[in-house]
């Protein structure tokens, strides 16, 4: 009997095994609480990100409320064009454009954490290094031969790809080294990065924070009526024999 | 029910009780309906299912408000819920957790009644409606998985469709007839859509059906006793069983602590973790459908995986897959034959012998293993696995003549043990 208990406890080991598959990714270690972490991930995005990527089910509005942006800044600095609060935060580009320019759409980004994970995003936007052999001259680790530039280039500078040993073939990257030549310092650009990893982490699931706040008051409630419930089953049982 | 057990009612009740059987059918029910009183954990289950059940209709009738059913609009309306929509979040998790939930539930119930012998004589038809409801449930999860129309929704459905394919002869027909095109699309959506939404009313008829027959047999017990051939008469009745009580309030006040308790499980998962862990949503599923772009891995739910793993642990053979498609569905229809493949003089797995207990338990581990390996990219050593545990799977049941005979049983009590 305890036997096919422990058998049914086992039915639990496939979660812990559903691991994911490919390059190692780094911690992006972010913080949805900070506020300001993530309105600088929204400004880092409306600037370098959305010129092509859309967060298409994003509404100006509902991120300046959670983020605690203000509507006078939020009408300054983040509606770009005609766009009014309202609005999901779309890029200006038409996509058939974008796919003249890189051969694919852009995707849009809402979702990417959540299908990524924020730990991709994170090692992703660290992973870029130099490779004449691309377009543009770049290519990600994470991301063998994305059609995407490095927009962040003149930030952290370029790295140089850390090659894999021959192996009776052409070389392989396998790491990126330390980037050099850009304008930032490599904390800085960790912080940067980490603060669009935050934005887009929130973007994916705005609920999020709220969601975890409610289930606290949900799991005491339910904790109380168990008392209740028990007692009550506890009395009625008295008298079964 | 026997005469002096009839309740007369006054007043309103008795005016309803004229024209409609109210209280004949709360007492034949619930309030002197006997059930034995020695019901464990496992008997948690039946209760849970029907809530979910409930859970499901509710908040799938509210997702419907606000979904459209198009592969134009599908993902956009589901993320329209998960930001837009009033609680829509929650309406939405609630459901994609009760979904797993449902299968977890009556996973459990099911392994309940092959431990106490649940399906055994008189009790074979109430097992059989319990299969059918299975599959019912089955369909119902497939059918809902396309709906959000997302990377894992699309290809799991193109997958599973073309199944159907490898019928010899009328496959390719067969298939597109399934879809209404040659690949999954639009038309594919409606139509799941439209099934998704009704089959839930026939489960909650099959439902209806099984505790009809339940209560025609009586309840089952951890020993597998007849509490009906025992001794008569308890407190409440000189014709009840002496070993019974009645379900109500008994019965339902032990299930409000099941109840809740399921329920801070259930709103753990919807509150803190609502993906669990990439088993009930799965991450691709974030990614809009394209028919363009082919998942490097493909994996139907959780709940399917067990079968999904015996279809891929077959071997194609004279150059079609058909023989992993029998096999497949044959794990789920052997099931029907349960009730006869159990020759032990003994119902409850309490007073049968080692062989039993050894194979019951190298049974739920082989589902477990196989839902593992099915969810798994293949390789060499899980089609190995997986053959392995897939021919357990089936020899529990057809060794389960020859064993259950041999095997040595314990003698049973006269009465219910406490």
């Amino acid at each position: 009997m305890k036997k096919l208990i422990a058998a049914f406890a086992l039915s639990l080991l496939p979660t812990l095994g559903f691991a994911f598959t490919g390059p190692q990714t780094l911690s992006a270690n972010i913080d949805l609480r900070d506020q300001a972490s993530l309105q600088n991930g929204a400004r880092y995005f409306m600037n370098y990100c959305m010129g092509c990527h859309s967060l298409k089910y994003m509404r100006y509005n509902r991120m300046a409320a959670d983020l605690g942006i203000d509507d006078i800044t939020l009408r300054k600095t983040f509606l770009v064009g005609d766009a009014k609060p309202g609005d999901t935060m779309t890029t200006a580009v038409r996509p058939e454009d974008l796919e003249t320019w890189f051969g694919v759409p852009s995707p849009d980004l809402t979702l990417v954490t959540r299908w990524r994970s924020p730990d991709w995003v994170y090692t992703y936007l660290k992973s870029f290094y130099a490779d004449p052999t691309r377009p543009f001259g770049v290519n990600n680790l994470m991301f063998p031969n994305a059609a995407m530039p490095h927009v962040l280039v003149d930030l952290q500078g370029l790295a140089q790809p850390v090659m894999a040993a021959h192996q009776a073939g052409t070389p392989v990257a396998e790491g990126v080294g330390p980037a050099v030549g850009g304008r930032l310092s490599a904390t800085q650009y960790d912080t940067m990065v980490r603060d669009i990893t935050a934005f887009l982490t929130y973007a994916g699931e705005p609920v999020q924070l709220e969601r975890q706040r409610l289930g606290v008051f949900v799991l005491l409630f339910l904790g109380l009526l168990f008392i209740v419930a028990y007692s009550m089953k506890k009395e009625f049982w008295k008298d079964v024999h | 029910m026997s005469a002096e057990e009839q309740t007369t009612t006054t007043g309103f009740m008795g005016w309803v009780d004229k024209r409609f059987p109210a209280t004949k059918v709360w007492n034949e029910h619930l309030a002197q309906y006997y059930a034995p009183k020695n019901f464990n954990f496992w008997y948690f289950f039946g209760s849970l299912a029907i809530l979910v059940l409930v859970i499901q209709i509710l908040t799938g009738l509210w997702l419907a408000m606000s979904y459209k059913p198009s592969a134009a609009e599908a993902y956009a309306s589901v993320e329209y819920i998960m930001r837009d929509v009033e609680w829509g979040w929650l309406i939405r998790y609630v459901h994609s957790t009760g979904a797993s939930a449902f299968f977890i539930i009556i996973y459990l119930h099911m392994f309940r009644a092959l431990m106490y012998g649940s399906y055994r004589k008189p009790r074979e038809l109430l097992w059989i409606i319990g299969v059918v409801i299975y599959l019912a449930m089955m369909a119902t999860a497939f059918f809902g998985y396309l709906l959000p129309w997302g990377q894992m929704s699309y290809w799991g459905a193109q997958v599973i469709v073309n199944l159907f394919a490898a019928v010899p002869g009328i496959g390719e027909t067969l298939s597109t007839w399934v879809r209404g095109d040659y690949v999954i699309s639009d038309v594919t959506l409606n139509r799941f859509y439209a099934f998704h939404f009704v089959v839930p009313f026939i489960l909650a008829g099959l439902v209806f059906v099984h505790i009809v027959a339940l209560h025609a047999v009586g309840s089952n017990n951890p020993d597998g006793i007849e509490i009906k051939d025992g001794p008569k008469g308890n407190r409440w009745s000189p014709n009840a069983p002496a070993d019974g009580i009645p379900f109500h309030p008994y019965y339902t006040v032990k299930d409000v602590v099941g109840t809740v308790v399921f329920l801070a499980l259930f709103f753990a998962v919807v509150f803190f973790a609502p993906t669990g862990g990439g088993l009930f949503m799965e991450a691709p599923n974030f990614q809009p459908a394209n028919p363009m772009v082919t998942p490097l891995h493909i994996a139907p739910v959780w709940y399917f995986t067990p079968f999904y793993a015996m279809l891929r642990a077959v071997p194609p053979m004279w150059d079609s897959q058909f023989p992993g498609v029998v096999v497949m569905f044959a794990a789920i229809l052997i099931m029907f034959a349960l009730p006869w493949l159990d020759r032990s003089p003994v119902k409850s797995v309490r007073y049968k012998g080692i062989v039993t207990k050894v194979a019951l338990a190298v049974f739920a581990v082989s589902f477990i293993v196989l839902a593992y390996l099915g969810l798994q990219p293949v390789s060499p050593l899980s089609t190995l696995l997986a053959q392995i545990f897939t021919a357990l799977y089936f020899a529990f049941f057809l060794l389960m003549p020859i064993y259950s005979k041999l095997d040595k049983v314990k003698p049973v009590p006269e009465r219910v043990t406490e």
